[in-house]
């Protein structure tokens, strides 16, 4: 380049770029030296080293002040600024966590709570000589398998497409999370728990029930894992594929949702407990939500998206 | 009307764009409320009256404040439980009030009357209950009849100052009053086990009234300051520059 004339000189020019505060309005700092190869990221990186409290990944830069986040990715030449106005407006987002980590501490309560009072300790049931129904154990077993699948699964199948959360999101997730378990781990390991009516007529079958909806969900986490290639963010339709508990694909966009909330059904029929009831409705409300999200981002992406498809309710929503 | 067939069809002042914001309950809605809102003011006037020729009759304590709840009971039963419609009013949109936090509201009002007062004599014969009469009605009856007048298109000065500034005074004196019932309640509830279900039983749940209502008093704790912070930042809103504004009114 040295030497050259270039015609063009958008490429070889330098910039300034003020950053603004998205609240404030007020200037943070002013970034020289930005050529239209930088990236975003290099932009976060570059204000993270004058402000060491805004770490890249709490950083959300936008055209405006209520604007989208732009993404790492996007280079200054793309984002076509105006050499009369080059600012850009910076939100904090907050101190982040990781999603692995937030997922890893929510997961392992549940176990222990769980546990805890399966062991039936006298400080919280009294001394009690009352025998376990074997539906109690069974329940253990099933809770256990659930909470540790879905720990080996943050560790080995998912992909994120975010790196991290809000701080304040852990606090709001685990209180969910382990007061449900408490509560329901509390009634199901009581001395004075009664087997649901009709016995094993109801115990095995949903048994079946809860083991088939898992095996559902991990085939569908397992689809999503291989959808996506090792290390990028992109994002495709998923199908059917081999394996038949993937079928669901073709009746709901989040399959994995809709086998969860089956699993949760089938424990709540086998315990016959009210918390294991409240419990299951409102996981299924919270995925509803989560369920709609991604689907309205679906279709919003993919203009081929099959129009049968529902959030996840096959044929209802 | 002839009116809106103008407004319609483009007429003098244009036709109404889809960004404006909600106009307002239509004439019935209107006619509904501005009744709501008389029969409501007019009966927390009747539970004043009740209560204060109760007092002017037994001047003495205890019967002073320990009758009050037999006098004022079937006035305030009335008259509390139908501001349940407030929550229909607000979900039906003809009045522009949140509809969570308006059931939250009367909510716990009708629970206070419904679930502490009404099961048990020793919350009714408590000091609590005065004073829970004493700042509701006065609450309500500007409450109602500031409501009333705002249907009409007059906004009395007054009544407005009135209502974002009684409530500094009022509000911890309702809330120490039901704080007292509740407590008075506590010892009987966990005798007698209203609304309360033991184990074993097929449901594999239990529910102890007398620790929910524990735990609806520890949970005045991080509400009331919320609420009531809410009305300081509402008065400074409404009332606090508007004094130049009154005038014009």
């Amino acid at each position: 380049v040295q030497g050259c004339q270039s015609d063009d000189h958008r490429i070889t020019s330098r910039m300034e770029i003020e950053i603004l505060h998205a609240r404030t309005g007020k200037q943070l700092i002013c970034l020289d030296h930005v050529d239209n190869y930088s990236t975003v990221l290099d932009l976060k990186k570059w204000i993270h080293k004058e402000f060491p409290k805004y770490h890249p990944v709490r950083q959300s830069l936008r055209l405006e002040p209520k604007g989208r986040s732009l993404s790492d990715e996007e280079t200054v030449h793309s984002l076509e600024l105006k050499p009369s106005g080059r600012k850009l407006y910076l939100r904090d987002l907050g101190p982040q966590i990781g999603w692995r980590t937030v997922f890893l501490v929510e997961y392992s309560g549940p176990i222990a709570a769980y546990m805890l009072f399966y062991l039936r300790p006298a400080f919280i049931y009294g001394v009690t000589k009352a025998k376990m129904e074997p539906v109690v154990h069974i329940a253990c077993a099933c809770w256990m398998f659930h909470y540790v699948k879905r720990l080996l699964e943050t560790l080995f199948v998912h992909r994120f497409s975010h790196g991290t959360m809000p701080i304040r999101n852990l606090f709001k997730n685990c209180s969910y999370y382990w007061g449900f378990a408490a509560f329901v781990a509390y009634y199901i390991n009581h001395p004075l728990y009664t087997r649901p009516m009709y016995d094993h007529l109801l115990e095995y079958p949903a048994l079946a029930g809860f083991v088939i909806n898992e095996l559902g969900n991990l085939s569908i986490h397992l689809a999503l894992m291989d959808l996506r290639p090792p290390g990028t963010k992109k994002r495709s339709i998923p199908y059917p594929t081999g394996n038949p508990f993937t079928a669901l694909f073709s009746l709901v966009s989040c399959p994995n949702y809709t086998y969860e909330v089956g699993s949760w059904i089938c424990f709540t029929i086998m315990t016959q407990c009210f918390p294991a009831l409240l419990f299951t409705v409102a996981g299924f409300y919270q995925m509803a939500v989560w369920a709609a999200g991604k689907h309205r981002n679906y279709l919003r992406e993919f203009s081929n998206y099959p129009k049968s498809r529902k959030p996840i309710v096959p044929f209802l929503f | 009307s002839l009116k809106r067939n103008i407004m319609a069809a483009g007429g003098k002042d244009g036709p109404k764009s889809p960004s404006r914001p909600r106009a307002g309950p239509g004439p019935l809605a209107r006619s509904w409320l501005v009744l709501y809102n008389i029969v409501l003011t007019a009966g927390w006037i009747a539970v004043t009256y009740v209560s204060l020729l109760h007092v002017m009759n037994n001047s003495t304590p205890p019967t002073v404040y320990s009758g009050i709840y037999d006098s004022a009971e079937v006035v305030l039963k009335v008259f509390q439980s139908l501001a349940v419609l407030e929550i229909v009013h607000a979900a039906l949109g003809i009045v522009p009030s949140n509809v969570l936090l308006t059931s939250f509201q009367v909510f716990s009002r009708v629970f206070l009357v419904w679930g502490v007062l009404h099961p048990f004599k020793e919350a009714q014969t408590n000091l609590g209950v005065s004073l829970c009469l004493g700042a509701w009605s006065i609450t309500e009856i500007i409450r109602y009849s500031f409501y009333t007048f705002a249907l009409l298109n007059m906004k009395p000065y007054v009544l407005q100052w009135c209502r974002y500034t009684f409530f500094i005074v009022l509000y911890p004196i309702g809330v120490t009053g039901e704080l007292l019932a509740i407590y008075c309640a506590l010892a009987p509830a966990a005798e007698q086990k209203p609304f309360t279900l033991e184990l074993p039983n097929p449901y594999n749940y239990s529910f102890y009234y007398h620790y929910f209502l524990v735990v609806i008093m520890l949970s005045y704790i991080p509400i009331f300051p919320q609420l009531f912070f809410h009305m300081v930042h509402q008065r400074r809103k409404i009332i606090g520059g508007g004094a130049k504004q009154a005038k014009k009114d």
